[in-house]
This record gives structure tokens, C-alpha cells and sequence, in this order.
């Protein structure tokens, strides 16, 4: 199918763009050394939730506070992110304009900031029902990994709205290339961990 | 390449495909929970089996990770972590169960 040989993890630019695909493989796997041992964090963490899911001291558990439907609309607004933003990537690589490039990148944000919006929503309705993190261990290993999650997906909404600067400022030169095929292994990485928090943490809890 | 549009439509191809795996398989992980039809530790375990599979649906259309090629350092570098993930998680999980159990 391509020509160009794959130098590095997500979207390869060679067909389109040599020179940038040139300078990509070493510039990429540094990031993907980074998504790594990110990897390796949020395992633990889930490890820690599992040796604590039956630590409730005889409080509320979190899984008492989960809703099946923010839940699945929360993972379907993620996983749509991740389509938009592999369309921004491909209209990068073949060089469909900035118009376009940056209209994917726009519904991206827009998503990204819908899911916070309802996660931020969902934890002030557990601390409102009295589920704090300081309340037993089941509770911290919740509050420890689930809004860490969030915290990196705030973080790639920050790079977006920076990369929704770059991009109009310099044009799709190689370095905001390789940034955006940066961001997107970034975005995609969120989402591969959100599967495994949905699957983990909600449907685990929300079983009967 | 005979039609300059050719890898373009591919490469959108690509990514159609996985969204719509992806998003047959988190529906039937969520369905399964939402309609119970078999007990718990087979839930459980349907609901875990859908959410790998959907983690390597992300990795092949999202990532792009093959294993053709595997002469690409980033290939080691996923197995090591992932070797580092297995060790650690069920590490932690066996010994601590086995503990909790015995305290109880």
C-alpha cells in the first residue's frame, strides 16, 4: 500500500512529505518513550485499584456512584475525538489545506472539553454524595486514577489550543508536522487508556 | 501510484474502519453490562476480552502498529513495557489478594 517504509508509531508522513518523514523517526519515538512509561504509571494505578477495591471501611465504594450512561457517553465522545483527530492527521499528511487541518483540530477541542466538562461533572456529584478521596482506600485509588486521566486529557487540550496558534502562524512547516503527529500518538495513547478505565473501573463496578 | 488521491481515500479508509470496530465493540462491552445476561465472573470476563480486543483495534488503525517491519525500535520498546506491565499488575494483584485474604 505505501511506498515509504513506517519509521515510527501513529501516521507516517513518507508518502507525502520525505523530508519531514526523514527527520520524524527519531524526533517521535523520544515522544514514544514518554507515552511508555506513561503507560507503565497508569498500570500501576490500576493495579492499586484493584488491590483496593474492596477496601471501603465500611463507607461508600466508588462503585456505588456509577452511572452506566455518563459512562458510555463519555467514552463515546472520547472515541469520536480520536476519529477527528486521526482525519486532522490525514488532512495534514496529504495536504488538504490549514481550513480543513484546523476545522478537524477545532471539533477535536471541542470534544476533549465536552468530556472533561461531564467527568468534572461526575466527581462533583460523588463529592457531593460524600465519596472523597479521603474517606477509605477504594475511594483514593479512584480519585488517584481516573481524574489523572483527565488530568492528561486537560493537558491535551492545552497542546491543542496551542497547536490551533502554531498552525496558522507557521503553516504546516516540519516542525509543526512533526508536533501534530506528536499530539496525535498523544491523543490516541488517552483514549487506549480510557478503554481500560471503562472496562476496569465503570463495567467492573457497574456488573450485578 | 497510478491515482494521486489513492492513499489519501486509504488512509481515510483506515481510520473509518477502526471508529466503526471500536465502536461496535465498546457498545457490545457496555450492552452486556446494561442487559446482564450471564452471571458475573462471565460478564467480567466478556466485558474484559471486548476491551482488549478494542485496545488492539486503537493500536493497528489508530496507532498504526504492526507487526510487519518489526525491525522498528518502537516495537521492542511496547513489548518491554508490556512485559513490565504484566509482572508488575499481577504481581502486585497476587500477593496483595493472597494477603488481604489471609488477614480476613
Amino acid at each position: 500500500m505505501s511506498a515509504a517504509e513506517a519509521k515510527h508509531a501513529g501516521i507516517n508522513l513518507g508518502d507525502s512529505d520525505r523530508e519531514t518523514h526523514e527527520k520524524a523517526g527519531s524526533e517521535i519515538f523520544g515522544f514514544w518513550i514518554f507515552l511508555m512509561s506513561d503507560a507503565v504509571i497508569f498500570a500501576l494505578l490500576f493495579a492499586t485499584y484493584g488491590v483496593m477495591l474492596r477496601g471501603t471501611a465500611g463507607g461508600p465504594s466508588a462503585a456505588d456512584e456509577y452511572r452506566i450512561l455518563p459512562a458510555f457517553i463519555e467514552t463515546l465522545i472520547l472515541l469520536t475525538s480520536s476519529f477527528t483527530f486521526g482525519m486532522a492527521s490525514v488532512a495534514m499528511k496529504h495536504g488538504r489545506g490549514l481550513r480543513t487541518v484546523l476545522a478537524w483540530m477545532v471539533i477535536t477541542l471541542a470534544l476533549g472539553l465536552g468530556f472533561l466538562a461531564m467527568e468534572l461533572r461526575d466527581f462533583s456529584t460523588m463529592i457531593a454524595d460524600g465519596a472523597l478521596p479521603s474517606r477509605n482506600g477504594n475511594l483514593s485509588s479512584f480519585f488517584a486514577l481516573v481524574p489523572l486521566h483527565g488530568l492528561h486529557v486537560a493537558a491535551g487540550c492545552l497542546w491543542l489550543a496551542v497547536m490551533l496558534v502554531q498552525v496558522p502562524c507557521f503553516g504546516l512547516d516540519k516542525r509543526v508536522k512533526i508536533n501534530l503527529l506528536r499530539l496525535g500518538l498523544f491523543w490516541h495513547f488517552l483514549d487506549i487508556v480510557w478503554i481500560a478505565i471503562f472496562s476496569v473501573v465503570y463495567l467492573q463496578g457497574l456488573i450485578r | 501510484m497510478s491515482d494521486p488521491n489513492q492513499g489519501e481515500k486509504d488512509d481515510v479508509r483506515g481510520y473509518v474502519a477502526g471508529y466503526a470496530l471500536a465502536l461496535a465493540l465498546t457498545c457490545a462491552a457496555f450492552a452486556v453490562v446494561r442487559w446482564p445476561s450471564f452471571n458475573r465472573i462471565t460478564t467480567l470476563a466478556i466485558v474484559f476480552t471486548l476491551g482488549f480486543a478494542q485496545a488492539i483495534v486503537h493500536f493497528r488503525y489508530f496507532l498504526h502498529i504492526t507487526l510487519a517491519k518489526s525491525a522498528r525500535d518502537d516495537l521492542w520498546l511496547i513489548l518491554f513495557s508490556v512485559l513490565i506491565i504484566v509482572l508488575m499488575v499481577s504481581g502486585s494483584l497476587v500477593i496483595l489478594m493472597n494477603l488481604r485474604a489471609r488477614m480476613m
